[in-house]
């Protein structure tokens, strides 16, 4: 019993390894690579990153062209391309940033939440790779990476508030230092996304209908009267679903009396009652924390009509936004290296049975 | 040479190291628990016993499926990434052979089986030559139990067959009933794959291994979504 206790206490050679990577690194003066690698949904996505901030590369194997004809993201068939896709693309990563592993202080997955089968994937490679050549593990929250997108671009002032829109997600975080993280609110049923998804449907747009609504909502007025789900007075909580049956009910009424809507005025009148209702929440918030920045984050940030309202709004206001480019507001492995940096620094480090965790919550005080 | 091997395709985690002439560990175990959680874990504890490193391997085996879609993923992503970056060889191999090879020696059919719903099997008919090579007689198949009895039984000319694998206690009347004596079932140790016998395996054909980049699972089967897509886009053409 002793013996096992002492053996305990020294660690796996795993372990040691790691242990003896991390060492090495602090005594030396170059600056941390972090390979992230990211596959909760239907983009297999590595990178690498500098300190945190710097982008060395970052890969995307895309598959929504194979989703596209099923009308959403089918898991099985997304677990399935990840396996095909993963060493490639974090290969791929390594190449086009000029790193090999030796090079690595770091690598941060995507281990909650999203599809269980797709993230699995990234997991099992990460852990695999760590510990074939002893490099810290560190496990990401994947709204963690949808925030610290914004740090790619622009160092985060504390506090600050984030806005996470994407098909899986509407969250208001509010963040005091790096890597603590509070909701502040979030859907109490559709995702922004979700409910774009589904809106786009009615109105016979292609999948993916984010950005069909907000190309269409430019040719039209917000002329059809539409709830906004405020809740109670000082809530900072979502609600989408609603909405989207007052939409599908009116057009479903207009069809019975032989009238039409003009599917332009439609999706104009949708993204109206949407992006008020998500800029008016986040600017209460943003006043309420006296923040020094409001983020936004998530794939809905590609949606211009968010993006200019949310200019505008916090010009008005005086308060800093900072917005992630397109191309880094979608699933993407960057973010999450960036993410997984400051797990590094706080040698926050998973361990070999890190899993993937579908519902995993997004804790107040770690990136885990 | 020394080839790590796994397996984690079914219920069972089998994990390995084997070299040319001997077993150097192998631990398998057959519990309902997470194969994500332990995989990585059970590796590490196998070669911290034999104070490997994993520098120190030569290759790696992997059963490639068939069999439940999450476990074989988990097994062929954890190999294919140890082999791609430790820079050695990946042998795929397959899940119901892996369970035949228990029964090596065996002088009727091989049909180990595992169960894929709807009185439906992933299954493969093998014949061993002398103890130390299987011939696959019947390949690797997804088919309803009751369609594949009679196939096997005119393939074997009277012989015996012995079913392998914890699922056929799932389908012991059925094959009872369509095969009669000839139907044999093994003990439990025989029913369990057993890592070590990939890692021999993957040593006799580590010279076509797989590039760990192409390393792929054998579903059998297209997703549950495509097939249905693919039965509506066919049907109104």
């Amino acid at each position: 019993m002793g013996e096992f206790t002492m053996m305990t206490k020294a660690g796996t050679r795993y372990q040691q390894r790691v242990q003896q990577t991390l060492q090495k690194h602090k005594a030396s003066d170059k600056p941390t690579y972090i390979l992230g690698i990211e596959t909760s949904c239907d983009e297999t996505s590595a990178a690498v990153v500098e300190d945190g901030r710097k982008i060395l590369s970052n890969i995307i194997a895309s598959q929504a062209d194979i989703h596209k004809r099923f009308g959403g993201v089918v898991p099985e068939v997304a677990s399935r391309r990840h396996v095909e896709n993963i060493t490639l693309t974090i290969e791929e990563a390594l190449q086009a940033a000029g790193k090999t592993f030796d090079d690595l202080a770091g690598i941060a997955v995507t281990y909650g939440p999203g599809l269980v089968g797709a993230l699995l994937v990234g997991v099992a490679a990460a852990k695999a790779i760590s510990f074939a050549r002893g490099i810290p593990l560190i496990g990401v929250h994947h709204i963690a990476g949808h925030i610290y997108a914004n740090r790619l671009v622009e160092e985060m002032e504390f506090p600050l508030v984030a806005l996470v829109v994407s098909g899986g997600h509407t969250e208001l975080v509010l963040m005091k230092e790096h890597g603590d993280f509070a909701i502040l609110g979030e859907t109490r049923d559709d995702a922004a996304g979700e409910a774009y998804d589904k809106v786009a449907r009615a109105l016979h747009l292609p999948y993916p209908g984010g950005p069909e609504i907000d190309r269409l909502a430019k040719e039209g007025t917000a002329s059809v009267p539409l709830p906004r789900a405020w809740l109670e007075a000082d809530s900072y909580d979502f609600s989408f679903s609603g909405l989207k049956s007052a939409v599908l009910n009116t057009l479903h009424n207009a069809e019975q009396k032989g009238t039409t809507i003009n599917p332009a005025d439609m999706a104009a009148s949708f993204q109206d009652s949407v992006c008020e209702v998500l800029v008016e929440k986040t600017l209460r918030a943003a006043k309420q924390y006296q923040v020094r920045q409001v983020l936004l984050a998530g794939g809905v940030a590609a949606n211009r009509e968010l993006r200019e309202r949310l200019v505008q709004r916090c010009q008005s206001e005086g308060i800093k936004l900072v917005i992630p480019p397109l191309s880094l507001c979608t699933d993407n492995a960057a973010m999450i290296a960036a993410a997984g940096y400051i797990g590094y620094l706080k040698e926050d480090f998973a361990d070999l049975d890190l899993n993937g965790v579908p519902g995993l919550p997004l804790a107040t005080s770690s990136l885990q | 040479m020394r080839v790590l091997a796994i397996d984690t395709s079914n219920l069972v985690l089998s994990v390995a190291v084997v070299d040319e002439s001997r077993v150097l560990a192998e631990m398998t175990t057959n519990l309902r628990k997470n194969h994500s959680v332990r995989l990585m874990d059970n590796i590490s504890l196998l070669l911290d016993e034999l104070e490997l490193s994993p520098q120190e391997l030569d290759g790696i085996a992997v059963a490639k499926g068939p069999g439940s879609y999450t476990g074989v993923r988990i097994g062929v992503a954890t190999a294919k990434s140890l082999a791609w970056s430790l820079g050695i060889p990946v042998v795929g191999i397959s899940s119901l052979q892996a369970v035949a090879l228990n029964a090596c020696g065996f002088t009727g059919g091989i049909v180990p089986c595992f169960d894929a719903r709807r009185g439906q099997v992933y299954t493969a008919l093998y014949q061993s030559q002398g103890m130390n090579r299987l011939t696959e007689m019947a390949a690797e198949q997804i088919i309803l139990l009751r369609e594949w009895l009679p196939l096997i039984a005119a393939e074997t000319a009277g012989r015996p067959l012995l079913f392998l694998g914890d699922d056929v206690a799932l389908h012991r009347e059925t094959i009872v009933e369509m095969l009669g004596e000839r139907a044999l079932f093994a003990p439990s140790a025989f029913n369990h794959p057993r890592a070590a016998h990939l890692g021999w395996l993957a040593i006799e054909r580590i010279e076509q291994a797989d590039d760990p980049h192409s390393l792929l699972p054998e579903y059998l089967q297209v997703a549950e979504a495509e097939a249905k897509w693919l039965a509506k886009n066919s049907a109104t053409k």
